[in-house]
């Protein structure tokens, strides 16, 4: 059953995320992607990790697609039906092809170590995925945790003075 | 875990269409979005081995992930549109002043 799950959360996954690539209009790319993210979000549930589901949807399929979505409005681009507005079709396929033969090639002939760490299924269930990862976030990362905030203060200036047209 | 590869199969999918979707499309907000697509694919790489090997340091580091692409598109977006306003178009292609 829930290998079956599985296979069809991987085809919707896999058919949107060519729908993002295919589609002509932005719009719909942006819907697409929306449903791979999603898709993403069902696969952290199915992963014990249902916290990482909760922050894919609001911070992914919420906050970033609300920010593109709404940029594509703002500007408002004629979609130019009648040319296919592409680089070189054949070689990046061929490369993204080959991305993915080289990547599947390794995946299948390497072996993860073998689960040894301290947070098991049990472990998370009983304990709660949200509060172990909070107590990592705040003792072992709690540098980078702070470095976070620069970044995001800094990105907020940038876009604020990126976008204004006189500073 | 028993099907630690499928995940990752799976995410190296997901990263190869959005390969393909930053080197053929031209409209800079559909390269974007692929690349959105490229940082999840690894997001998914990262909660699969964590999951497997019973250690969230992975979930962690797709927390700060997450972090960095939000700034991303923060800037990104903006620099977007401060294209838009000089040259009335997002092709990439008309992102040349500094080609020599």
């Amino acid at each position: 059953m829930e290998t079956l799950f599985f296979a069809f959360i991987s085809l919707v996954a896999i058919v949107s995320a060519i729908l993002v690539v295919g589609c002509r209009n932005p719009i719909n790319s942006a819907l697409a992607l929306v449903m791979t993210f999603f898709c993403l979000a069902t696969y952290y549930v199915m992963l014990d990790a249902p916290f990482m589901a909760a922050v894919q949807v609001m911070v992914y399929a919420g906050a970033i697609m609300v920010l593109i979505v709404f940029t594509i409005m703002l500007l408002n681009i004629r979609v130019n039906a009648s040319k296919i507005a592409t680089h070189k079709l054949v070689l990046g396929s061929a490369i993204g092809f080959f991305t993915l033969l080289n990547t599947i090639v390794i995946i299948l002939k390497s072996r993860a170590a073998l689960p040894n760490g301290p947070y098991s299924s049990t472990v998370i269930k009983q304990v709660g995925h949200t509060e172990l990862i909070g107590r990592e976030m705040f003792t072992n990362f709690l540098l980078p945790f702070e470095i976070t905030s620069i970044l995001l203060l800094v990105a907020i200036v940038g876009a604020v003075i990126l976008a204004k047209k006189k500073i | 875990m028993e099907n630690l590869n499928g995940y990752l199969i799976i995410s190296a999918i997901l990263f190869s269409i959005g390969t393909v979707g930053v080197l053929v499309r031209k409209n800079a907000i559909v390269i974007f979005m692929c690349i959105e697509m490229m940082l999840n694919a690894v997001n998914l790489t990262f909660v699969a081995l964590s999951r497997h090997l019973g250690n969230l340091d992975g979930q962690v580091f797709v927390f700060f992930i997450m972090t960095v692409a939000a700034a991303e598109a923060a800037v990104g977006l903006a620099l977007m549109i401060a294209f838009y306003n000089n040259k009335e178009s997002i092709d990439v292609d008309d992102m040349n002043l500094m080609k020599w």
